[in-house]
């Protein structure tokens, strides 16, 4: 059989797919709290924009987060934060199948006829980054796009969709 | 032996990134291209909701938000099988929806078109296939609304919907569009599709789903991306 075509999120999809998150009456089925913060000492926040060829931020982009070490999933947009970013919290993953830790990372917005998958690794793991698989297969001069920035509270992680520092996506 | 995993994106029926007839796709489609990578674990596993308690409503968007009466508009029942590409059905897989009222609004609150909300239609819902494979649901159908791609650009009725089915590789978003709608061969979000996948986004007319002096059925069946081949040991 043919696969059924993607198509866009579009830019409505708030009340459908996050409504709790937009204030809409609906309960949601996923959120940003792969961990409740309150109750797991090791949580950490990974925050982040999402940004287009003209560096400008785009409001209406919908993250979702696979942490397959946890097997927790989480999900948020980019319409409710004032600066347009998408938080989530949960812990650092261990390593699935030798690889580094890392996150997948689901990419939806209007714009988008198909979804575009990245990868999330973390600074502070230099030497199992160094021998991940998937690390070692980017462009040297692309890696960085893959890697988040320690903050004092957590990590930030930019995604853009093209420029200069365009952020690697993968053919899963 | 040939490598466990999903098959990748069909690209033969599944739309490219850049597409400039959809002009928000010029400025958000990735300019590089993709990294293949051999899929993992990472990749083939993903969110499970088979134990997430739906509401008793939320198969039913005709009555899920009613305040002081029926939503307007002409109900419509939406029924099939998801699939995986191997022809196989995925029972207990998530099926979400949401859609534009009868007039063509959304309640979304950046949707600004002038035509009026419903207060008893939210236009939201979901459903859970069955051990079969199969998913039912009932709402209004949508209407076509104007959108600012390009002059006098109007979006055909369409259903929207996002599935997950075995891991993240089989992760879908899409739309659902009716049969004979004039306005698909002007929408450059359907014609982004190359032709050899269109006919699979346009539902079929069921009498047979259709429900006498009550709703209109409708059949639309989703596959998902499949397990890649796995050879026969050779003795």
């Amino acid at each position: 059989m043919l696969q059924t075509p993607s198509q866009t999120v579009g830019p409505y999809f708030a009340y459908g797919l996050v409504p709790e998150q937009y204030l809409y009456d609906f309960k949601s089925l996923a959120d940003n709290q792969l961990v409740n913060p309150l109750d797991e000492p090791d949580a950490i926040t990974i925050s982040g924009q999402v940004f287009d060829a003209k560096g400008e931020l785009i409001p209406d982009a919908m993250i979702e987060i696979w942490d397959a070490y946890n097997r927790r999933f989480g999900r948020f947009g980019t319409g409710t934060d004032a600066q347009n970013r998408f938080v989530f919290h949960t812990v650092k993953p261990g390593p699935v199948d030798g690889q580094a830790p890392h996150l997948n990372v689901i990419i939806f917005m209007r714009g988008q006829l198909i979804h575009t998958y990245t990868r999330l690794y973390f600074p502070d793991e230099e030497a199992a980054n160094a021998q991940d698989a998937v690390l070692n297969q980017v462009p040297a001069d692309r890696r960085s796009t893959l890697i988040a920035r320690q903050t004092g509270s957590g990590y930030v992680f930019d995604i853009h969709m093209q420029g200069g520092h365009e952020t690697v996506f993968f053919d899963i | 032996m040939s490598e466990l995993g999903t098959n990748l994106f069909d690209r033969d029926v599944q739309p490219p990134y850049l597409s400039p007839d959809y002009k928000s796709t010029v400025l958000r489609a990735p300019s590089k291209p993709l990294v293949v990578i051999r899929q993992s674990l990472s990749e083939l596993t993903g969110p499970v909701f088979g134990d997430i308690n739906l509401g008793a409503l939320d198969h039913d968007l005709t009555r899920n938000a009613r305040k002081n009466g029926e939503p307007m508009g002409e109900r419509i029942v939406v029924h099939g099988y998801v699939y995986d590409e191997n022809g196989r059905t995925i029972p207990n897989t998530l099926v979400e929806i949401w859609q534009a009222n009868a007039a063509g609004r959304y309640v979304h609150k950046v949707d600004q078109h002038d035509a009026p909300l419903d207060p008893n239609f939210l236009g939201t819902g979901r459903v859970m296939t069955d051990a079969n494979g199969y998913y039912k649901f009932y709402t209004i159908k949508p209407g076509a609304y104007p959108w600012g791609n390009h002059y006098n650009a109007w979006r055909p009725n369409h259903i929207h919907f996002s599935l997950f089915g075995p891991n993240i590789t089989t992760r879908l978003v899409t739309q659902m569009y009716f049969p004979g709608d004039p306005l698909l061969q002007h929408d450059p979000i359907f014609l982004g599709v190359p032709p050899k996948g269109r006919e699979l986004l346009i539902s079929c007319f069921d009498l047979g789903v259709t429900e006498p002096n009550f709703a209109l059925g409708y059949r639309f069946d989703f596959v998902l991306r499949g397990n890649k081949a796995t050879p026969f040991e050779t003795v």
